[in-house]
């Protein structure tokens, strides 16, 4: 192939004076171009994408969605769309043999909240709540239009701090208060780290800010769909858009009550995604119009329900308050997050999870307090995309540090620098930091953007100054039992009371004491998730979903000088 | 529902289908013929998946009646390649100008009619040219350099 140059310029700029010494020169394919493997088939029209599949007598399945934003179903008057042409088979909720599911039940993660099909009520304008297969995709939406359903309109909340709201319409009857409940002991993801009320009291500044990031549409062009048609021995094959073949396999299995051995699924070739396509509705719903008609059916969403029905990024509202000295060093920060989980959990509880054990930022900040709430509301369930559960909180902490440079008077470049992470540091979900390259990257940044550092900002390393005492856990932290909630299962994540899993399997209990803060290559890294691990002292965010084993211990590196780059494993510098 | 019967050429070939009242070429070229190339991504003519050559202008399959194309010259990416694959394939290639792909074959259609009809166009003429089509996730640069690629002699040299 041509050597040929990066398009637009120079676009990647490698600096390899950093970290020279942990990095050998193999670099075989980094900085070339490359081919695609799955290229030949794309410039031919030949990926084979789910749709791209034909099958003869394929039916096509429409739904009739809810107008409203929450309404009750009194009656649902299918007998004229029955009797239209080409009409095989009218499903509703109660031909889903397990109507009610949570996408991350799979992990012993949250308790089942969500209907494939609406049965009484809807949440969410756009819910399903009937499904039409017809032989053709216009007969399918003709017969959906004829359907009548008798509402009754139920008031709706749209605004999460409306939501949490003493009286608001509650959206889920399992979370009365519109809040999912956290380890099955707190409406609310909880981290404390040391003392953020006396490092208020200790500032200099107080600085507060309120950031909010609208739902993002995925927008991909293909839309989400599945085919499924009957195979030999009671299986079915399924033709699927899914980003996440193994888990929608693994939902299509339990919202059917089917064994997974009859089920073949067939994707990996995705028209685009960025996250949102691993809800694993459309496999189901496929199949069982497979299952009740014996026949191929495709069950696709059009552009409208793509953009209407298709879950998005969910939004988010963030208040940061900063206590920072004169000097620019941030010594206490406290967040409240609303995610807007929109009217079913689906991902977002988990990205919330995700979302505070990456706070606060990547600064080393001795006081961390943060209260994130993952709220409901009658808006379309949201889910995963690009950076999930991080976006919107790095967008509110990178506002909020230009507003406190801002404030001080002070470079946003330089205030990054002075409070940038560097290698060894505690970090707020008590883990050491480790392959650090903000510095480095503020230097360019400066750089390129003309800004002159001061010698002692431009000598400033990632790998120099850290550890130590900022390696240290906090003396004191305070902790506070603020968002009780009662009538779930504790050691799980929201599960109620009556479960019959056992939800923490045997070998699998959170360790008696904190999690060591150190991290060592000889053994297994504990595992941070505790419920309430540390005896109720601390409530660290940033864990795992309690039911994945701990990663496996690091293997020992294939080079000297490889580590930092060898991040797949997670086993990287220390 | 009435069928009725159309008689084009598809990528060089002689072709008969019939089309249902209503059809539109899209879903006729793709559920009638098992040409799978163009893509359906919205239906409404907003985003060019879809794109193929009508006697060599570049038409929204989507929203064409398949019955109008009785008699005519209709080019999709699947006939873009011979025993080799094209110039314009092998720069897409190299420029990796399509990540999913779903956008590719609209793309090529378009950059295919603008090639032919003006063989060394500039980037504002590459550019307008592709302007019908959505790209979510290659970025257009790649697609951009790939068709100057090609109109500046840059493929197989």
């Amino acid at each position: 192939m041509k050597d040929i140059p990066m398009v637009g310029g120079n676009m990647i700029d490698f600096r390899k004076e950093f970290f020279a010494d942990e990095r050998p020169e193999v670099l075989n394919e980094i900085g070339k171009p490359t081919r695609r493997q799955d290229i030949t088939g794309h410039v031919t029209g030949r990926s084979p994408f789910y749709d791209d599949h034909q099958f003869e007598g394929l039916l096509h399945m429409r739904c009739l969605r809810s107008p409203h934003h929450a309404a009750r179903i009194r009656r649902i008057d299918s007998t004229a769309a029955e009797k239209m042409p080409g009409v095989v088979r009218i499903v509703t909720g109660r031909d889903v043999p397990r109507n009610l599911n949570t996408l991350l039940s799979l992990l012993d993660f949250g308790i089942d909240d969500e209907p494939i099909i609406a049965t009484d009520r809807t949440r969410y304008r756009g819910e399903a709540v009937v499904a039409v297969i017809a032989r053709t995709d216009r007969e399918a939406r003709d017969a959906a239009a004829a359907i009548r359903v008798d509402w009754e309109v139920l008031p709706h909340v749209l605004d999460v701090e409306e939501a949490v709201k003493p009286g608001a319409p509650a959206v889920l009857d399992i979370y009365p208060n519109n809040k999912f409940a956290y380890h099955g002991k707190y409406d609310h993801q909880k981290l404390r780290f040391g003392d953020a009320e006396t490092a208020f009291a200790q500032a200099d500044h107080v600085i507060e800010g309120r950031y909010q990031m609208s739902p993002i549409e995925q927008a991909p062009i293909e839309t989400c769909g599945a085919i499924a048609a009957p195979e030999q021995d009671g299986r079915y094959v399924c033709y699927t858009s899914t980003q996440a073949l193994f888990f929608s396999l693994g939902t299509a299995a339990k919202v059917l009550d089917l064994p997974s051995s009859r089920l073949h699924f067939i994707g990996g070739t995705v028209g685009g995604g960025f996250g949102g396509k691993v809800d694993s509705i459309h496999e189901p719903m496929a199949i069982l119009g497979a299952i009740l008609t014996g026949r191929p059916v495709k069950f696709m969403w059009d552009r409208e329900e793509e953009m209407q029905v298709g879950a998005p990024r969910g939004a988010e509202l963030w208040y940061v308050k900063d206590a920072v000295m004169r000097d620019g060093r941030i010594i206490g920060r406290k967040f409240t997050g609303y995610f807007d989980s929109g009217a079913y959990t689906r991902l977002s509880s988990y990205a919330i999870i995700k979302g505070v054990g990456h706070l606060p930022g990547p600064y080393t900040i001795p006081n961390v307090h943060a209260d994130v709430y993952c709220v409901y509301t009658n808006r379309t369930p949201a889910t995963a995309m690009r950076g999930f559960g991080i976006t919107g909180v790095d967008f509110a902490i990178e506002a909020h540090m230009d507003k406190v440079a801002d404030t001080l008077g002070m470079n946003p470049i330089e205030l990054r620098l002075r409070n940038a992470y560097r290698d060894g540091d505690m970090k707020a979900h008590r883990r050491l930091a480790k392959n650090c390259a903000l510095i480095e990257c503020c230097q360019v940044v400066a750089e390129k953007a003309g800004v002159k550092l001061s010698p002692e900002l431009a000598a400033l390393s990632s790998t120099k100054g850290g550890g130590g005492d900022r390696a240290q856990m906090p003396a004191f932290t305070r902790t506070d039992e603020n968002g009780r909630v009662e009538g779930y299962k504790p050691w799980s994540y929201a599960r109620k009371d009556g479960a019959k899993r056992d939800p923490i399997p045997p070998g699998m209990a959170p360790p008696p004491q904190q999690p060591a803060p150190t991290y060592q290559a000889s053994r297994p890294p504990s595992p941070s998730w505790g419920g309430d691990g540390g005896g109720g002292q601390t409530q660290s965010g940033g864990s795992a979903p309690p039911a994945s084993p701990p990663p496996n211990p690091p293997a020992a590196p294939a080079r000297p000088g490889a580590m930092r780059f060898s991040s797949l494993s997670g086993f990287r510098r220390r | 529902m009435a069928m009725k019967p159309v008689t084009f050429t598809l990528n060089g070939l002689a072709k008969a289908a019939f089309t249902e009242d209503g059809q539109n070429l899209l879903d006729f070229l793709r559920r009638g013929v098992g040409d799978m190339a163009p893509k359906y991504g919205c239906g409404q003519g907003g985003c060019g998946a879809c794109t193929v050559l009508l006697d060599g202008v570049p038409h929204l399959s989507c929203l064409t009646l398949a019955e109008t194309v009785e008699g005519r010259r209709v080019d999709t990416a699947s006939g873009l390649a011979g025993a080799t694959i094209s110039p314009l394939q092998e720069a897409f290639m190299d420029r990796f100008a399509a990540q999913c792909g779903y956008c590719t074959p609209g793309m090529l259609m378009a950059a295919t009619a603008l090639l032919a009809k003006n063989p060394r166009p500039n980037r504002d003429e590459v550019i307008e040219a592709i302007s019908g089509n959505i790209c979510r996730c290659t970025g257009y640069e790649p697609i951009i350099a790939a068709i100057l690629d090609v109109a500046e002699g840059r493929v197989g040299a």
